[in-house]
């Protein structure tokens, strides 16, 4: 749209909403959250972005194919549960590691990678939805 | 829910009351409107006494989460109202190039407002 003022807002717009979706992919696992609404919020954020400035400077800004970066999530979900088979558990079990980095415990586990996986293919799912209905009237 | 003093008890019971007035006066307007920007503004503003609400829902039961709601719920809304106004100038482009197609009353008056 040619309008100054939202051209002009858009990417910091988007770039709030982008580190909001991350926020709450990373409290999703005791809190409410997670990677589907992390997700869906960072595909608002690409489509803002992509109504006030056009699709092709969204298509660039987010570097891979949207479809791409959907399969990344999905191969990254199914790694995630890949995993177990090392220990000698059941497919997709939760396995937790407490590395402490800079006097830090940080819980890490493949519940999380998971989590991102489901992250990217929504974002990728609904980012190509998004672009390819911005795509059609261009104004 | 917490305990709440009562000057913050009588402010939030008038909080909602207003509120709760606002909510159906937008209502009203999105469905009485006689033209579709004037719903696309009582949607944006039905959106905007929603995330009033919930803050203020969430100082009566004290849950902090109620922030991070009205937060998103900010954000995807203005997604919304930004949808529905090119939504509005696609269809008056549309219409304005083709004068004798079927272009509905709401996109004559969209475009007599555009001239």
């Amino acid at each position: 749209m040619r309008t100054l003022i939202f051209r002009t807002v858009a990417p910091y717009l988007s770039t709030l909403m982008i580190v909001f979706s991350i926020f709450v992919l990373l409290r999703g696992h005791n809190e409410p959250g997670g990677g589907f609404i992390g997700g869906l919020i960072a595909a608002s954020a690409l489509a803002i972005y992509g109504i006030a400035s056009g699709v092709a400077p969204v298509r660039r800004a987010i570097y891979f194919h949207p479809m791409n970066i959907a399969a990344f999530g999905v191969v990254l979900g199914a790694v995630a549960g890949v995993v177990s088979i090392f220990v000698g558990v059941p497919f997709m079990t939760g396995l937790w590691i407490y590395p402490v980095i800079f006097g830090v415990e940080v819980p890490l586990s493949t519940v999380l990678f998971f989590d991102i996986g489901v992250y990217f293919a929504v974002v990728g799912t609904i980012g190509s939805i998004a672009l390819a209905l911005e795509e059609r009237d261009e104004i | 829910m917490t305990e709440l003093g009562p000057i913050l008890e009588a402010s939030l019971t008038f909080a909602f009351v207003v509120l709760s007035l606002a909510l159906l006066l937008c209502v009203y307007r999105v469905i009485k409107g006689p033209t579709l920007p004037d719903r696309v503004v009582a949607l944006d503003m039905l959106v905007a006494v929603a995330i009033g609400l919930i803050a203020a829902i969430g100082i009566y039961t004290g849950f902090t989460l109620y922030v991070d709601i009205a937060i998103a719920l900010a954000l995807v809304g203005f997604l919304a109202t930004v949808a529905f106004a090119r939504f509005i100038l696609v269809n008056a482009e549309r219409g304005a190039s083709q004068p004798n197609g079927t272009a509905s009353r709401e996109q004559t008056a969209v475009e007599e407002r555009a001239s």
